[in-house]
């Protein structure tokens, strides 16, 4: 029963930047524990798309939902919602100032509050569970791009949050860096977190996705399950799409 | 002659040479201006003694005139600028808010600043705040009551007489606000070079704007901008001569009273000059050391 409650709804959303329209009325259901990958040319809106769901982005129309609370302007709200949401960017964005552990506990510590021993314990379980444990003390600069970006994962993780945001974790990474962070998610997967990820990895999505969704312009226009999405997509910017990049 | 001598004349050209022949003949020429013209006598014998003198009294060398102005100084510099770099960051932050009043408030500030001549902004700073924030908090007996007692080591040991600590106080307060000013600018600079995705990462973690800026973004700018502050610091030093205006007893204020009573007009403003000179081109040189390029791996 609770795998089929929505716990992320957009609804009919648009986003502007000044003049320029990057969403239009983008609708989609996420449903607690689901996997969806997000996937299309470059400009079409997808890292808007899920900035807007932790608010990194404002949406200028429609509604969102996020775990039952409606993201509006109260601060309150956003703050509520992205204890909940983690994020994993592209570059990473780890703190440089900071170790690998004092990464992770930075969280927990000033925003849930909990206490330093706990806070320490808790990192070094998501620093063990993302195959890193001995790193806890380096800084990010010394470690591989594979590496940050799994600790960037752990950091997310430690603040217990029950969605996870990707947005094209492995494409700054070597290609033979990305599997390590792909493995890595497809653990996260199968623990049953719910996750958005915007990749172009079209072996994960096939293995971890419920649902893939194709946009293009700002819109979605082709959203199914990988089964028929890889197969035959009805859409035919998507076909195309789906050629160039399966082709490499 | 050694071999790097040599070497050194070698790569002389005749320019460089009129160039130092001019200079000599100039201060020559002023020399001789003081000298016979003014009918001026050196009397470089005075510095010394007006540097330090013997007390009978308590039978040990104490510092004259010259000497405690420096150590007001000092002590006006350190606390000065720890205030400022408070003051600094606060508005350096302003500088950088999302609303858009506190936005403006530090920019007039700023301007305010920019575009009033010091020695202005020194009175008005002294008569319409330092003045009254020591009149409101008693400042004045209570520092009399403090140079009575006689436990006052620690007090004197920080803020020199007791007497005198309201314009000392006076002095770290107005010269601190206006180098706030400055130092605002640096750290807003600062947190202007911190890149969006540390921003993104504060804030998706759930962090309010206070821990944002507390835990990454403040730590981080503050480190770029230590160089700029380091030398901020060495301005605040040369920029307090003029709070010597509102009558604060540092090193300027004493040269201009020593000045008056013993005349020495050129060796006191020569012998002060040095002492400035000397302690900023040590820090300078100092804090050149300390940022030198290291071979390290962390951070
Ligand atoms: N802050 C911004 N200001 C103005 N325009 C923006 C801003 N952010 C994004 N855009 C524009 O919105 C459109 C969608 O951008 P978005 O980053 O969502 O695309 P994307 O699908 O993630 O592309 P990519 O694959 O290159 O990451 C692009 O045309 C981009 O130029
Ligand atoms: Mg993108």
């Amino acid at each position: 029963m609770p795998e089929t409650q929505p716990i992320i709804e957009i609804r009919n959303v648009d986003k502007f930047f000044g003049d320029f329209q990057a969403l239009s009325d983008v609708s989609l259901t996420v449903n607690s524990g689901e996997k969806v990958v997000i996937c299309g040319p470059s400009g079409s809106g997808k890292s808007t798309l899920i900035r807007c769901v932790n608010r990194l982005e404002e949406h200028t129309s429609g509604q969102l939902f996020v775990d039952g609370i409606e993201l509006t302007g109260e601060t309150r709200n956003i703050r509520a919602v992205r204890m909940e949401v983690g994020m994993v960017f592209q570059q990473f964005n780890l703190f440089p100032h900071l170790t690998v552990l004092e990464n992770l506990t930075v969280g927990p510590l000033r925003v849930r509050k909990i206490s330093k021993a706990d806070a320490i314990a808790r990192a070094r379980k998501y620093l063990e569970r993302v195959h890193i444990p001995e790193q806890a003390d380096k800084y990010p600069a010394q470690l591989s791009g594979g590496q940050q970006q799994r600790v960037a994962i752990a950091r997310s993780l430690c603040m217990e949050p029950r969605i996870m945001l990707f947005d094209e974790p492995t494409s700054a990474l070597d290609p033979e860096m990305i599997n390590e962070v792909l493995d890595v998610m497809i653990e996260l997967a199968e623990s049953g977190m719910t996750m958005i990820c915007v990749t172009h990895e079209m072996g994960f999505a096939n293995r971890v996705a419920d649902q893939m969704v194709f946009m293009d312009g700002g819109k979605i226009v082709e959203i199914a399950p990988p089964s028929v999405f890889f197969t035959k997509p009805k859409n035919p910017r998507c076909r195309e799409f789906l050629d160039q990049i399966l082709e490499h | 002659m050694n071999h790097g001598m040599r070497r050194l004349l070698k790569r002389l050209h005749w320019m460089d040479g009129l160039i130092v022949a001019v200079l000599v003949l100039f201060f020559g020429y002023v020399w001789v201006q003081i000298g016979d013209q003014l009918n001026y006598k050196w009397r470089w014998g005075l510095i010394p003694d007006y540097m330090f003198r013997y007390d009978e009294e308590r039978e040990r060398w104490v510092a004259n005139l010259l000497v405690q102005g420096l150590i007001t100084t000092i002590r006006i510099c350190i606390y000065a600028s720890i205030l400022a770099v408070l003051l600094g960051i606060i508005l350096g932050m302003a500088r950088v808010a999302k609303n858009l009043t506190i936005r403006m408030l530090a920019r007039t500030y700023l301007e305010f600043l920019r575009n009033i001549p010091p020695v202005v902004v020194i009175f008005i700073f002294f008569f319409f705040l330092s003045e009254q924030l020591i009149a409101a908090l008693n400042i004045e007996s209570w520092a009399r009551g403090i140079a009575r007692s006689e436990n006052n080591g620690v007090w004197e040991f920080f803020f020199g007489d007791m007497r005198r600590f309201p314009s000392v106080i006076s002095g770290v307060i107005v010269l601190a606000l206006f180098e706030s000013a400055f130092v605002g600018e640096i750290v807003r600079a600062g947190i202007e070079a911190i890149p969006r995705g540390q921003h993104e990462a504060a804030r998706s973690l759930g962090m309010s704007w206070y821990a944002e800026m507390r835990y990454i973004i403040l730590p981080q700018a503050l480190k770029k901008v230590l160089p700029p502050l380091a030398n901020q610091f060495i301005s605040l030093i040369k920029d307090s001569a003029i709070i010597s205006l509102i009558s604060v007893q540092e090193l300027t204020y004493k040269t201009v009273e020593l000045v008056s009573t013993t005349r020495a007009i050129f060796e006191a403003w020569i012998a002060t000059a040095a002492m400035y000179f000397v302690i900023c081109f040590s820090l300078s040189m100092l804090f050149s050391y300390l940022e030198r390029p290291r071979k390290s791996g962390a951070r």
